[in-house]
């Protein structure tokens, strides 16, 4: 597509997203909310749907609910109520989903995302409400037919709806990066789209710039990451260019994302007439939730990324850019506050867990949180490399080593005998050797090619295993070259 | 005196002293059933197992609407045959452990949809005082069972006057607790929001047992109420001295058979009598009763009955041909098969006044109009203790009179609606027979959770009446 | 009214595949009975709340505390047909 239409016109997207908490039973009954079960496991009367049972809400799920709106600076409704949405469907053991119509737990908050300009943003939420998850369909072409379980049937669910207030892919990539973020934080769900916690539908229209009227818009589904979610919009947003742009119009529908062909495709319809004849659960009370249990719920949350990043850059002069990194993973950030309430210079402190520590938690695939590293113990590792105690890739020798056995740094340093080499003699004789195996380099420098004194410096500590202080080295080199 | 023909307090009294053996009673009963219920076709099934008989050892017969651990539970419909609920309803659960004898599955109208138990599946019941009649409906094989002898005790669900008007048609006592004092999980929803499982029994003392038995909180039931349940049968023992009561108005218009006008009449003046004082009163939204009760059950029961597809069990029909796709055949089959026509009827009903469009003249409007008749009732039980009137307009009508107009057969409801509506208790008590020599009944309505106001009055007006004394001809 | 053409919507909504002369039968009942319903609009209910639950009940919740379910083989010992493990049903069509 060329760069022509885009500036013509404005993209308009909404996103729905599907959130699956993590509380230790279902919605509405007693079982396990667990995943990866053997089939038909986890159910019981009331999540099969059997004749004769009844829903009870789980008072967990309410109060993450609660958390999650409030996150979201929603409003949470003081009167809230459960309707049935009725439609057929094998993976829907009732033929009705319970669901919130009219009273949903939380309406009108937002979330401030930051645009690739770097500029603040927000998005508004119009609603966030809680149901119940429906079960897991196989499609089993070999024997034509088609297979259900409903272990998953139960499990509580909040659909967070925007306002269509996203303007790009990115922006919306970046809302669902920062949902999760604030998600994570408050710790009520893992947020893995590939396992379906987290599953995000959107509405995607474009319109000329400066119209006020949106464009006929499609709902596109089945993105199962968030690159997914991504690409899909990009080409969806693409096709409505093109679509326009040749004079043809959007017909308002339903598509698929097939990531492995990188293009959308139109759903055939679950059902002919989409009519969901909503009305309320009788099986269910309303919920009153007054000022005293919302206060109580909200005096719970912890501090959220933006809160967080604000603070770390106030109290610690930390850059933008350092402070995002650091709240990405509130265990490195709560990592970084400690060790700078034992060590004064928070910018080498925070360059280390965002440069090394990150590099090694990489490398081992493994989340800060399963890692034995104590505060303390960073805290030293970095005073002893500012001391010069070790070099900086001693240092970053010491740090592996520490993760591997959460040994103190003085510990590893005597162990291992690691402590940098400054000592005048030593590296006299160090560097006498250097010279002698590359009198080439020697010879430029003392033409005059300064920037060449780094290779050998290089090579010393090459020589030492990094024992040797590169200051010192350097300093010695230029003397005797000077001579 | 055959023991079948006993009520539970007399035969709990004999093995109190020992002058019987409970299984002594299970098998009188059980040979009441063989002898006579090929006439009366109260059971759909019996249960032939001989449970270890508890301290309450009284056969009693569950309407055919309750789950049952591995027992084969279908509501009166094709659709469910075969299912066995791997559950227990509190309600059986709470007769199991009072050691009642759970002794058979009794005939009701397809997913309790009817006021005369001919919509069954498994045909019609027949009124034991007169076999030509209907038993009423849709508890309708309970209420039988229980005026033939073939079961001392019966469990039986109220929608709209489905325990009243069959025990009012048999000549037995049967209660709609209020709304939430039995627990509703594991009975299979009609219209959740009406539904309430209730006793039916030989006498009044027999009903205020039962319901001890089966009344309570339940934290598996969003909708029971955690109130402490009394020794209803300590009600019994008070006299009506003094109690106001209220007769409406409206529950003797036309419509409303003379005899059934003249035997609630009498059984008002022995109350009096009795020293109860009497006031005409109006309950000026009653003629709109049956309009909201048919919007909002059948709204309900559209969509409780739809999980009636054919995916998990019952039954499942397929498509001989694809018409849409195999699932949406096969859904369509099912359910076209599996249900009958008054069901059908009411799920078309239900369905429509759900559908987009029409939710606010339908559905929405009827739940306005429940509010008024529910004020109506709140507004007079401030003044009165209790208020009666006739059960039914009529006495049993003939078997197939009424099937094919569905209308005048949903009149037949018109004075028990009101209590589901509004969610209050009320209990049909025998007053009489017409000269047919088929039974009356008088309806008591009381205020929410005063229950024991209507076994109070129900007992004092049938220690004077002596009506359940009499049996049928069998 | 209530036209044939609206009881086929219906039908097809309620999943209930109906034959020619039920149509035709349903759609005269249906009619008798709504209009029967229609006396309901001689009544103002303006400015009335509606009832959805006649208690005035709320907050009912339960613990988040985990209860036995049921055993897969009493669960599929329910299903109409199974297969490894599931409940199997025509293939569905998206």
């Amino acid at each position: 597509m060329s760069q022509a239409p885009k500036q013509k016109y404005e993209t308009v997207i909404g996103l729905e997203v599907h959130l699956q908490l993590d509380t230790a039973t279902k919605i509405f009954c007693g079982c396990a909310n667990k995943f990866g079960e053997a089939p038909n496991t986890l159910t019981c009367p009331v999540c099969l749907g059997l004749p004769g049972s009844l829903p009870v809400v789980n008072e967990k799920a309410l109060e993450y609910a609660i958390k999650v709106g409030l996150a979201l600076n929603c409003t949470i409704n003081p009167f809230v109520k459960f309707d049935r949405k009725n439609y057929f469907y094998p993976d829907c053991p009732k033929a009705y989903q319970i669901s919130q119509y009219d009273f949903p737990i939380c309406r009108q908050g937002y979330l401030m995302i930051e645009t690739a300009e770097g500029e603040p943003k927000k998005v508004r939420i119009n609603r966030a409400h809680l149901e119940e998850d429906a079960g897991k369909l196989i499609h089993d072409d070999a024997h034509n037919c088609s297979l259900v379980d409903y272990n998953r049937t139960g499990t509580p669910l909040m659909e967070i709806v925007t306002e269509p207030d996203l303007r790009s892919a990115d922006e919306a990539y970046r809302y669902l990066q920062d949902l999760k973020l604030t998600l994570s934080y408050l710790g009520v769900s893992d947020c893995d789209m590939e396992k379906g916690s987290l599953r995000c539908d959107a509405n995607i229209s474009i319109r000329p710039m400066g119209e006020q009227k949106l464009g006929t818009k499609t709902e596109l589904k089945n993105m199962n990451s968030f690159k997914a979610v991504k690409a899909g919009l990009e080409h969806e947003i693409g096709r409505h260019f093109a679509m326009l742009e040749s004079g043809q119009s959007i017909v308002q529908e339903t598509r698929l994302w097939d990531e492995a062909r990188g293009r959308t495709f139109t759903m055939r319809s679950k059902e002919e007439a989409h009519d969901y004849r909503y009305f309320p659960e009788p099986d269910l009370v309303p919920l009153m939730l007054d000022n005293i249990t919302v206060e109580k719920v909200k005096a719970s949350l912890p501090e959220l990324p933006m809160q967080k990043r604000e603070r770390l850059m106030q109290r610690y002069q930390l850059a933008a850019y350092d402070a995002n990194i650091l709240v990405q993973d509130p265990v490195l950030a709560a990592l970084f506050e400690q060790c700078a309430a034992r060590y004064a210079d928070t910018k080498k402190i925070c360059n280390w867990i965002n440069g090394p520590l990150m590099k090694e938690l990489n490398e081992r695939k493994t989340p800060a949180a399963t890692i034995g590293l104590t505060a303390e113990n960073l805290a030293d590792l970095i005073k002893r490399v500012d001391e010069g105690v070790l070099s900086n890739l001693a240092g970053k020798d010491v740090l592996t080593f520490m993760i591997d056995t959460g040994q103190s740094v003085d510990t590893i340093i005597k162990e291992k005998g690691l402590a940098q080499v400054s000592d005048d003699s030593a590296l006299e004789k160090i560097v006498a050797e250097i010279l002698q195996e590359h009198q080439d380099i020697a010879d430029q420098i003392r033409a005059g090619k300064e920037s060449a004194v780094g290779f050998l410096v290089g090579q010393a500590m090459r020589k030492t295993q990094g024992k040797a202080n590169p200051k010192k080295i350097g300093e010695i080199i230029k003397k005797t070259l000077s001579q | 005196m055959e023991l079948h023909a006993l009520t539970a307090h007399e035969l709990l009294g004999l093995i109190q002293e020992k002058k019987i053996a409970p299984k002594e009673i299970l098998d009188a009963v059980r040979e009441r059933i063989q002898t006579i219920d090929k006439d009366v076709k109260a059971y759909i099934r019996l249960n032939e197992s001989r449970p270890d008989p508890g301290p309450c050892p009284i056969p009693i017969g569950i309407k055919d609407n309750m789950c049952m651990v591995d027992q084969e539970t279908t509501c009166g419909s094709h659709i469910l045959e075969g299912f066995k609920a791997p559950y227990d309803a509190t309600v059986i659960d709470k007769l199991k452990r009072s050691g009642a004898m759970l002794i058979g599955n009794t005939n009701m109208d397809e997913f309790a949809m009817g006021s005369s138990t001919e919509n069954s599946f498994f045909g019609a019941t027949r009124n034991p005082w007169g076999l030509d009649r209907v038993p009423g409906g849709s508890s309708g094989g309970s209420a039988a069972a229980v005026a033939a002898d073939e079961a001392i005790w019966a469990i039986g669900s109220d929608t709209g006057g489905s325990i009243r008007q069959p025990a009012s048609f048999c000549g037995v006592v049967g209660l709609k607790p209020t709304y939430g004092r039995v627990s509703r999980y594991g009975l299979i929803a009609f219209a959740s929001s009406l539904d309430q499982i209730g006793p039916i029994a030989k006498d009044v003392t027999d009903c205020a047992l039962l319901l001890n038995i089966i009344a309570g909180y339940d934290n598996l039931d969003s909708t029971s109420v955690d109130l402490p349940v009394p020794d209803y049968t300590k009600a019994l023992k008070k006299d009506v001295k003094g109690l106001k009561i209220g007769i409406p108005k409206e529950y003797f218009v036309e419509g409303l058979d003379p005899q059934v006008k003249d035997a609630v009449r009498a059984a008002v003046k022995v109350l009096e009598d009795k020293g109860a004082r009497f006031e005409d009163v109006s309950l000026p939204h009653t003629e709109y009763g049956i309009a909201t009760y048919y919007i909002i059950a059948t709204s309900e029961a559209s969509s409780n009955l739809a999980r009636y597809d054919g995916v998990q069990y019952g039954i499942r029909e397929l498509a001989q041909k694809v018409r849409k796709s195999p699932l949406l055949d096969m859904y369509d089959e099912t359910r076209d098969i599996g249900f009958g026509p008054e069901v059908k009827r009411r799920i078309m009903l239900g369905t429509y006044s759900l559908s987009s469009g029409y939710y606010d003249a339908y559905y929405l409007k009827g739940l306005k109009v429940r509010t008024l008749i529910k004020n109506d009732f709140d507004k007079l039980f401030k003044d009165f203790d209790a208020l009666i009137g006739p059960t039914s307009p009529t006495t049993a009508f003939k078997i197939g009179d009424r099937v094919n107009d569905p209308l005048s057969m949903y009149l037949s409801d018109i004075y028990t609606v009101s209590a589901n509506l509004s969610g209050i208790p009320a209990l049909s008590v025998p007053c009489g027979f017409s000269k047919e020599k088929l039974p009356i009944g008088l309806q008591i309505m009381a205020k929410p959770f005063d229950e024991e106001m209507l076994f109070r009055i129900a007992y004092a007006y049938e220690q004077s009446a002596q009506w359940h004394k009499q049996k049928p001809k069998l | 009214m209530i036209s044939e053409k609206d009881v086929k919507h219906v039908a097809s909504l309620a999943r209930i595949h109906l034959k020619d002369q039920e149509i035709g039968r349903l759609t005269k009942d249906l009619e008798k009975i709504l209009d029967y319903i229609h006396k309901l609009n001689t009544l103002d209910v303006s400015g009335v709340q509606p009832t959805g639950h006649v208690l005035p009940l709320k907050n009912v919740y339960r613990k988040d505390a985990v209860r036995p379910s049921l055993a897969q083989q009493e669960v599929l010992k329910m299903s109409v047909e199974q297969q490894d493990g599931f409940f199997k049903v025509p293939k569905v069509i998206e």
